[in-house]
């Protein structure tokens, strides 16, 4: 592949991987069974070249390779805003990854897809929710890969064997210990983004391993990694007795002892979830969830509480998802439901990435902690950070709603 | 002062040192147009990244940095060299794409935690790391 005769895309592509496995401490190349993309969202002009330079070098994915959110919503032409010159850029990138083969998924949780990775399968995966959900979640194998590397492994069908594709990256080195928790604290949504946000403030690129909690749904295992990789570089987390690779604390941490022990309070937790609100005290004026995409279950969870009220004529609602999920929702009546109750539903790219919101008159709340995150910086919002149910209650009344006995004993 | 280091990518770059306190994340952190810091909870928000020779101990976040990195190189606001305290694959691969796509060379350089505090007291410095080896000089001129 490197000299040429696999076509001009592939050695360009061989010539990175190459490179960046040196770069890695990498003494050979794994074969992989999947890759997923994220360079088919639109950056700028860089984008596009490299895209154009791979299409026109023959390029063509050696292995299944699903394609992260771009920069527009194709199934809902309408929500789109934002300058036209960069949508029709974004638009055309997707249509170059399209082009070698990915499939057109068009997802930020590419694990929620319904053919998923293998516990034990070498992967190289993009974005870096999906890195860290696939290696802890699933037990996938995949090291933190990004734009441009992660075309490069599809179009290989190789990674770097360093680093999380090894067992000795996989071990935890930092544990985190939770200390007794309010019953629906635990049960809520909050706490894991919380939790995940505090870890990734701490941990930097360290494997962390979590105990006490003593359950977790993926939805809220989805919530931590995503926080983490947001505010740190996690990779991967170990949850003793929850997460796959974690049987008892002693197995996460390779039978070593961790090099540190954090003991957390609920005061450092409490503290976590409110350096995630950037607004002031006023009024909301928008909703933003699904940030990873929102699973089939969390829209269960959102029709639950919605219990068929109304989002209240003040607010816009946006719930951000993958095109799979949004077939099972019409497939059960309640993409219609969903609609007249005032929700947007977005798919294909995310609102924090792509011009979607219209023009925020007031604080936009969310429950995700990456969206919390990025959206000053991205979007110049100032966000309110609260459970889903503080989302959808706020939504619903029009004005800001805090659940106090979230975080009390009782 | 010399500090030698490991080269991520080739090049030589000189010009007046920006610190970053805190590791940041380019995409989301960095705006490619005018290569200004953006993230409102980094100290050296505001502060242009055109020009400098950059050193942070280590990147942080989205691996669309990447992108954001060899986008600023394309627009000529990007720094003229960078220089580490960790090995960063993100970083170096956004200039090793920019070198690729428009033979920009930009030299991208890991020094160690001493070699870093260093170079931190420098208000210039000049970064060389040539094609074939695998070494990379941090000088003050």
């Amino acid at each position: 592949m490197l000299v040429g005769e696999a076509g001009a895309a592939t050695q360009l592509a061989a010539r990175l991987l190459v490179r960046m496995a040196e770069l890695m401490g990498a003494e050979r190349l794994v074969p992989i069974s999947g890759a997923h993309v994220d360079g088919c969202l639109y950056h700028g002009p860089v984008s596009l070249d490299f895209a154009q330079r791979l299409v026109d070098g023959g390029g063509a994915v050696r292995v299944e390779t699903t394609l992260n959110v771009g920069a527009a919503d194709l199934l809902h032409p309408e929500l789109n805003r934002g300058d036209p010159e960069r949508h029709r850029a974004g638009r055309a990138l997707m249509r170059l990854y399209s082009t070698m083969g990915c499939r057109p998924t068009w997802t930020c949780a590419p694990y929620q897809l319904a053919a998923r990775p293998a516990f034990g399968a070498q992967i190289a995966w993009a974005e870096s929710n999906a890195i860290v959900f696939a290696n802890s979640v699933l037990g996938a194998r995949t090291e933190r890969y990004g734009d441009f590397i992660d075309i490069a492994a599809a179009l290989t069908g190789r990674a770097p064997y360093a680093g999380l594709h090894r067992d000795d990256g996989r071990v935890a080195t930092i544990h985190f210990q939770l200390p007794p928790l309010p019953s629906r604290l635990a049960e809520s949504d909050v706490l894991f983004a919380a939790l995940g946000h505090l870890i990734g403030r701490r941990v930097g690129r360290q494997v962390p391993v979590i105990t006490g909690i003593e359950h977790a749904t993926e939805d809220q295992l989805k919530a931590l990694g995503a926080a983490a990789a947001s505010s740190g570089s996690v990779a991967m987390f170990h949850m003793v007795e929850v997460t796959p690779e974690a049987p008892t604390l002693a197995e996460a941490c390779g039978r070593r002892p961790p090099l540190e022990t954090v003991r957390l309070a609920l005061a450092h937790l409490a503290e976590a979830a409110r350096e995630l609100t950037s607004a002031a005290d006023e009024p909301i004026g928008a909703v933003s969830v699904g940030t990873p995409h929102f699973s089939l279950s969390e829209f269960e969870r959102l029709r639950l509480l919605l219990g068929g009220r109304r989002v209240a004529d003040t607010i816009a609602f946006y719930a951000s998802t993958g095109r799979d999920t949004l077939d099972v929702l019409r497939e059960r009546g309640w993409l219609d439901e969903f609609t007249s109750a005032g929700v947007k539903i977005v798919t294909d790219t995310c609102t924090y990435l792509a011009p979607i919101m219209a023009p925020a008159t007031g604080a936009i709340m969310t429950n995700s902690a990456k969206w919390a995150w990025y959206a000053p910086s991205n979007l110049g919002a100032r966000v309110v950070f609260g459970s889903l149910q503080e989302c959808v209650e706020s939504a619903v009344r029009g004005a800001r709603w805090t659940d106090e006995e979230l975080w009390r004993d009782g | 002062m010399t500090v030698e280091g490991e080269a991520l990518t080739t090049g030589r770059g000189q010009g007046a040192t920006l610190v970053l306190e805190e590791p940041l994340s380019f995409w989301g952190g960095v705006d490619a147009t005018t290569g200004r810091v953006i993230e409102t909870r980094h100290p050296q928000c505001g502060r242009s990244l055109a020009g400098a020779v950059l050193l942070l101990t280590r990147g942080r976040g989205s691996s669309s940095s990447s992108s954001v990195l060899a986008e600023c190189l394309r627009n000529g606001v990007g720094p003229v060299a960078i220089v580490l305290a960790e090995p960063d694959p993100i970083l170096a691969l956004g200039a090793l794409v920019a070198q690729e796509l428009y033979g920009v060379e930009m030299p991208v350089v890991v020094v160690g935690a001493e070699g870093y505090a260093d170079c931190m007291r420098e208000a210039m410095l000049s970064v060389e790391a040539d094609a074939g080896g695998r070494l990379g000089f941090v000088r003050a001129p």
